[in-house]
């Protein structure tokens, strides 16, 4: 910009997007990941409904992580959602709606609904008074479904429930099959979907959102309407996920609100790691596989070690597993780095 | 109203077990949610020291008082003040795997079942007054209730110990810039609310009942506690968990088919139209 | 001797040698809740298995039994259950799946038996409808109705007239109710009031006062057993109710020996229909309890025990008519009609409905030895479940 240019009007400056185009490109240890469910077809072949389970709360600490990770809404009732969808799907086969497709659809659009409804009530507040906030909605729902035990099926779960084949010739086998590979394909969709939208524009919005709330505004980013939308997708993942149990377990009871599911999905994700999506996906792996093993060894006393193992984490990496990997990662980067020898001036 | 005179009671003690969530979540900013499982010990030691060794009832609630602080002094040096800068998930991730700990363990040491408690006769039974029928030991809850609810707002505002907690907890580098010893005050704060923790727990066995699975049975009802009576207000915590207790106890009477509705109707719609909780100070934080 | 009969008596010292080689052990599932909220159920059901094995060994014509058990905390999530279960078959390649403390688990599991056709044996859960959900289950432990039945009758016997109902608001609560009343009614009795609390439900002190002022002559009770129990009896005594004259009728669920201590002494004078009392006199009772008290002696036997016990009794017994044979038809086959005298009494397997048919006794809350027990009075013998008529 020299002193003695024309005085006109300056030239509209281009934003780089590149970092975010960088940032969004797949990383080599991505793919590694997502060979770990085809590993998983073929190394442990009788444990295919303990796999599934793992995928389907993989996809339900994801849509958690969606609005705690990346918006910064600490929820304590996000199996209210969880169990809208559990439901639309169970109903809807118990009335002859049996396809799976049509459940997912279905429990999508419910989901999204009520997480619409009530995003109204988390725009405001303090971390505790979300937190408590959520956990009173789902519980007042949790009752809300056993009085009206005739038609949900209270404690004792709804009967009936027919799920038809997938796509009309996969039926929902006793080994575990079909319903294998349709959570892990819905959920590898869902998290490609989920992906794009972290890696967006609105994905940094929402980051910003959670470090800093008041700031956003300054930015033109009208922050009630990001936590709505956030919270909407995130209560149609969720829907997704209870869709899935009821389809793949062909059974659904009251349960699917209740608020031990709640919690241990926050569990789950903190101990993964809030805010990488694949903390959500780590966090699910880690402590359900952490979880059945040592019940196998001690069915009475597991939950013990299992609370060691949290303990254990947390004292030795914040941040959960991710955490704990970024920091061995930066170490061992730090490790290859040159050692700082000044003769370049910084830019 | 005998209704009304229950509600008190319930409030009291749910004030009591709640109080010390209050003083660790408000005070020291740490979200404890093992805070049940201090109430837990302090009611397995009382139910250890009246059932098996023969301890008169009201004897065992200093011990248990004390056993309680001491527990939640050593727990505090050792492993909770390292988190202190941790997030809020970090603690709550530890706190609930101390409680899964918690929980195994006595289920280990004392079995799935619920403990048995016998209160001594002077505590049972009821006194009729006039139009009012009081439980001698729903009484006997009020009364603890009070004074220690008392007792707590004396001590904070009263002496030096309190001065020095509510100095540190509005900015812990100036009250160390003026020579308090902020650990010290805060393990102390610890101990007293896992004191009291232990104080309601041991209370708690005749109505509540005891279990390995106490403490996440009722975390959430001391987080309402807190919640609504904004964190780090002891009065606050009075206030809120009075009307809870009434409104819950009140609600059931009147309304016996929206039972379970009341105490998280009454917390959903306070949040809402006041997110600090009824007493909560602003975001000073 | 020649060679040939060498070569045969040689042949013959082989055969008779190994004889274990020829025959596997039979796979027990066992799906049980044994951590988390409803523990006690699966460590009385696995006592009461397990003490069956000690008792009469683990070897049936020719097979040993081995157990695998599972834990399906917390109990109420029927995917978890059913997961388990898939499990078992798949993996574990059980042959009979067994276990079952709540009914969801029993209900989510149910498909599993029948498009494995393996056998599957409930020892704890209660709901009617279980047994129909597939052709290979067999009960034998209780049904609700088949026990709450009894006390509407017994207590319109007994000149009690206007009787208050209080259930827990869920599904079990709700076919109490429904029991008792359509059961009291027909007797002629009059239900005055009626309230469903939550299940969840620390203090009973509105619920209590509003029975106090109603003043009924009885009170019917169905809570889950646990703390709610307790503290609804030491309210009941603490309130007056108990001196007011207000009588206490429930299943025996309310009377478990396992919370029987913690209630204490308010547990006195309460009336209870079931099917299994610790002091039930008989020989085969005593023998039961008597094992019991040397191989667990911090705990008291208590239905869910005897039902596990009861249970693999039916699997051994089955072992032996089948030859040692778990396959599905073969099993129901030789359950059905099957009869014994257990330690609460007679029981028979409906060959009709699978279901357990067993003696429902009147009992009333005493001390007896120093213990508090439940007195059996009155009984009712052969009791199907009514919820299937």
């Amino acid at each position: 910009m020299s002193p003695d240019a024309p005085a006109a009007a300056p030239a509209l400056r281009r934003v780089d997007l590149g970092p975010f185009a960088r940032n969004a490109h797949w990383r080599p240890a991505e793919f590694v990941f997502w060979l770990l469910p085809v590993l998983g077809w073929f190394a442990f072949p009788e444990n295919l409904p303990l796999l599934t389970q793992i995928a389907i709360t993989a996809l339900f600490a994801l849509s958690l992580d969606l609005i705690l990770g990346y918006a910064g809404i600490v929820s304590l009732g996000h199996a209210a959602f969880f169990g809208l969808g559990a439901y639309a799907a169970g109903l809807l086969a118990r009335h002859g709606f049996g396809d799976p497709l049509l459940g997912l659809a279905a429990a999508v659009m419910l989901a999204a609904a009520a997480g619409f409804i009530s995003s109204i009530l988390v725009l405001r507040g303090s971390d505790l008074t979300r937190l408590m906030v959520t956990l009173g909605v789902s519980q007042m729902l949790y009752e809300a479904a056993n009085k009206l035990t005739d038609i949900t099926g209270g404690v004792d779960g709804l009967q009936g429930v027919e799920v038809k084949p997938l796509l009309g010739l996969f039926a929902f086998d006793m080994v575990g099959r079909t319903s294998y590979v349709y959570c892990i394909v819905v959920l590898f969709l869902f998290f490609w979907i989920a992906r794009h939208i972290v890696h967006s524009p609105f994905g940094l919005e929402l980051r910003g959102v959670r470090q800093n709330a008041p700031r956003m505004p300054a930015l033109g980013v009208p922050v009630n309407r990001r936590l709505i939308v956030v919270y909407t997708i995130g209560a149609a993942y969720a829907g997704v996920a209870g869709a899935l149990l009821t389809q793949t377990t062909q059974f659904v009871s009251i349960d699917v609100f209740s608020f031990p599911r709640s919690a241990e999905l926050l569990l789950i994700l903190v101990l993964g790691g809030t805010g990488s999506l694949y903390g959500a996906l780590l966090g699910t792996l880690v402590f359900m596989v952490a979880h059945y093993l040592l019940a196998d060894i001690n069915p009475q006393y597991w939950q013990f070690w299992l609370g060691l193992l949290l303990v254990l984490v947390v004292l030795f990496a914040r941040e959960g597993i991710m955490g704990g990997l970024r920091r061995l990662g930066a170490a061992a980067s730090a490790a290859r780095l040159p050692a700082p020898n000044s003769t370049r001036v910084p830019r | 109203m005998t209704v009304l005179f229950d509600g008190v009671a319930s409030g009291l003690l749910l004030f009591l077990i709640s109080v010390g969530l209050s003083v660790t979540l408000g005070l020291m900013n740490f979200v404890n949610l093992a805070h049940g499982a201090f109430a837990m010990l302090g009611g397995y030691v009382c139910v250890l020291l009246l059932s098996r060794l023969g301890v008169p009832f009201l004897l065992t609630l200093p011990i248990v008082v004390m056993v309680c602080a001491t527990a939640g002094m050593a727990l505090e040096r050792t492993l909770y003040r390292r988190l202190y800068g941790a997030s809020h998930l970090d603690q709550v991730l530890f706190s609930i795997g101390l409680v899964f700990m918690a929980i195994s363990t006595a289920h280990f040491f004392f079995g799935a079942q619920q403990q048995p408690l016998q209160l001594p006769a002077f505590l049972r039974g009821q006194l009729d007054l006039p139009g009012l029928d009081i439980g001698v030991y729903r009484l006997f809850l009020i009364f603890v209730g009070l004074a220690v609810a008392a007792g707590l707002q004396w001590m904070l505002t009263r002496t030096h110990f309190g001065a020095e907690l509510r100095a540190s907890v509005d900015n812990r580098r100036a009250a160390r810039g003026l020579g308090i010893d902020v650990d010290r005050v805060f393990s102390l704060a610890f101990a007293l609310g896992s004191a009291l923790a232990g104080l309601g727990g041991a209370l708690g066995v005749e109505t509540l009942g005891l279990d390995p699975e106490f403490p996440v049975k009722y975390i959430v009802y001391f987080l309402i506690v807190v919640a609504v009576g904004g964190s780090g207000n002891i009065l606050g915590s009075l206030y809120a968990s009075l009307i809870l207790g009434i409104t819950d106890v009140v609600g059931k009477y009147y309304l016996p088919q929206a039972g379970a509705f009341f105490i998280d109707a009454v917390m959903v719609l306070t949040l809402i139209f006041r997110p600090q909780g009824l007493f909560g100070r602003g975001a000073a934080r | 001797m020649q060679l040939k009969n060498r070569l045969a008596i040689a042949a013959l010292a082989l055969g008779t040698a190994f004889p274990a080689l020829a025959a596997d052990p039979v796979k027990i599932g066992l799906v049980l809740p044994m951590s988390g909220p409803f523990a006690a159920y699966g460590k009385q059901i696995e006592h009461g298995v397990k003490l069956y094995l000690a008792v009469n060994g683990d070897t049936f014509s020719g097979r040993k039994v081995e157990l695998i058990v599972k834990d399906d905390s917390p109990g109420t999530s029927g995917d978890v259950s059913k997961r388990l279960a898939q499990e078992l078959v798949v993996k574990d390649k059980v042959d009979i799946l067994a276990g079952f403390g709540l009914t969801p688990a029993g209900l989510a599991v149910a498909p599993i038996s029948a498009e494995a056709k393996k056998p599957m044996v409930i020892m704890n859960a209660a709901t009617s409808i279980i047994t129909t959900r597939s052709p290979y289950i067999v009960r034998t432990s209780h049904t609700l109705p088949q026990d709450t039945a009894p006390i509407a009758t017994w207590a319109a016997k007994n000149k009690i007239k206007k009787v208050y109902t209080l259930v827990a608001d869920f599904g079990p609560g709700h076919d109490a109710e429904g029991q008792f009343k359509k059961t009291f009614t027909a007797a002629g009795g009059e239900v005055v009031g009626e309230v469903r609390v939550p299940v969840r439900n620390p203090d009973f002190a509105p619920y209590l006062q509003k029975i106090k002022d109603t003043k009924p002559e009885a009170v019917f009770l169905f809570l889950p057993p646990g703390a709610e129990t307790i503290a609804f009896m030491k309210g009941f005594t603490d309130r007056g109710l108990a001196q007011a004259g207000i009588q206490i009728i429930a299943t025996g669920d309310l009377t478990d020996e396992d919370i029987l201590d913690a209630i204490g002494d308010a547990a006195l004078g309460v009336y209870t229909a079931f099917h299994y009392s610790e002091v039930h006199k008989s020989p085969e009772n005593k023998a039961f309890t008597d094992a019991y008290a040397k191989a667990y002696p911090k705990d008291r036997p208590n239905f869910m025990a005897v039902a596990g016990y009861d249970g693999m009794h039916l699997i051994a017994e089955v072992l032996k008519k089948t030859g040692g044979s778990a396959d599905g038809d073969k099993f129901i086959a030789a359950a059905k009609g099957m009869s014994w005298v257990s330690a609460r009494g007679k029981i028979t397997i409906d060959p009709d409905t699978r279901d357990i048919v067993q003696t429902v006794y009147i009992r009333k809350v005493e001390k007896a030895g120093g213990r508090l027990q439940n007195v059996e009075f009155d009984q009712i013998v052969d009791v199907k479940d009514p919820g299937k008529q």
